[in-house]
């Protein structure tokens, strides 16, 4: 396993442009009209940033809960084959 | 380096991806059946496929000394139109004996559905009645979660179905405990954006063990890299890992999982 410094030096450069990119996305959503900020992919999306703050373990994996659905039970039908990457019922 | 492409879809490639991948170190590749972007209006559709599938890839792939391997299935994206499903299920056994056919694949679920589910399960039974292997496809992006619990509780629930002889594909870090503890072998699949980037994917090699993982390009008509199984091996070699443990992931991973149907030979 790679030390922390060893990390660092591999990717801290790649995550804080990938950073960035995130800061100047929800800038543009923000400067944007329209009404984006009850859009459940920004309301799914700003929730699950606030994993990447602190010491919680699995931030990845917490992630991707955030933006999951977590319903149990199978649809009626499949009304579309795409997925939008956020639950499209996820709570305001 | 030398590694085996466990899941490409290579009728949507160009020859030159298969320069670039013999190059590589690629060793074999095996294509499971997938939905070709628009739903195929009718089972002669699927015959066309599959024929395609068992005579022309692997000719086209023999041009560069590369073994082809395929699985065949109707996609649960096409799952909704039941009757079709049916009249794909009952003709697949036409092509189950051909040389390069590993098993049943890629089934799974795409939006969660009804029909999905009721295909998916029909496959499944196929499989077993063939003693065929299966891959497994998961969910895109929110479904997946969802998606991975109902296709692992299916198998678990059909007793006739050998965990270690399925690789339910396309984990990411919510979802590969789930396959892997309930003893499936699982895929990593390697896209530029959806699924998963070399890092994480190293991250997961390094967190649930390498011991029943391999990794994918799943290339196909989409935004995908042929090439992103090596590239992978290149990250790992940045992060410190051994050579033997690169090969170990990239080729003897998928040679122990598909090396359970005698068809899958390399030389």
């Amino acid at each position: 396993m790679m030390t922390k410094t060893e990390i660092l030096d591999l990717y801290f450069a790649d995550a804080r442009s990938k950073l960035i990119d995130l800061a100047a996305f929800l800038d543009r959503i923000e400067r944007s009209s329209g009404a984006g900020e009850h859009d459940p992919r920004v309301r799914s999306f700003r929730a699950a940033l606030s994993h990447l703050q602190g010491g919680e373990a699995e931030k990845a994996k917490a992630v991707l809960l955030t933006l999951s659905d977590p319903t149990t039970e199978p649809v009626a039908v499949a009304t579309t084959k795409g997925a939008s990457g956020a639950w499209p019922q996820y709570p305001s | 380096m030398r590694y085996i492409e466990p899941h490409a879809h290579m009728v949507s490639r160009v020859t030159g991806d298969y320069t670039a991948m013999v190059v590589a170190g690629c060793r074999a590749v095996c294509e499971p059946a997938f939905w070709a972007g628009f739903d195929r209006g009718s089972v002669e559709g699927f015959r066309d496929y599959f024929s395609q599938l068992t005579e022309h890839e692997p000719k086209r792939a023999a041009r560069f000394g590369l073994p082809h391997f395929t699985w065949l299935c109707i996609n649960s994206k096409e799952s909704e139109n039941v009757k079709l499903a049916d009249e794909v299920l009952a003709m697949i056994p036409e092509f189950l004996d051909r040389p390069n056919v590993l098993g049943i694949g890629e089934i799974g679920l795409n939006k969660n559905s009804r029909n999905e589910i009721a295909v998916f399960e029909k496959h499944i039974d196929l499989a077993a009645r063939r003693e065929q292997m299966i891959l497994v496809h998961t969910p895109h992006l929110e479904d997946k979660l969802k998606g991975t619990r109902l296709i692992v509780d299916i198998l678990k629930n059909d007793r006739r179905i050998v965990p270690g002889r399925v690789l339910i594909d396309h984990v990411e870090e919510h979802t590969a405990g789930l396959a892997l503890d309930a003893g499936f072998w699982a895929g990593i699949t390697l896209y530029p954006e959806s699924k998963c980037t070399p890092p994480r994917a190293i991250d997961m090699v390094e967190v649930f063990g390498a011991e029943r993982l391999w990794l994918n390009c799943a290339c196909d008509w989409g935004n995908s890299d042929p090439l992103a199984v090596p590239k992978t091996a290149l990250e790992m070699r940045r992060r410190g890992h051994s050579e033997e443990a690169i090969d170990n992931l990239i080729f003897g991973n998928p040679l122990r999982f598909l090396s359970q149907t005698p068809k899958f030979s390399i030389g």
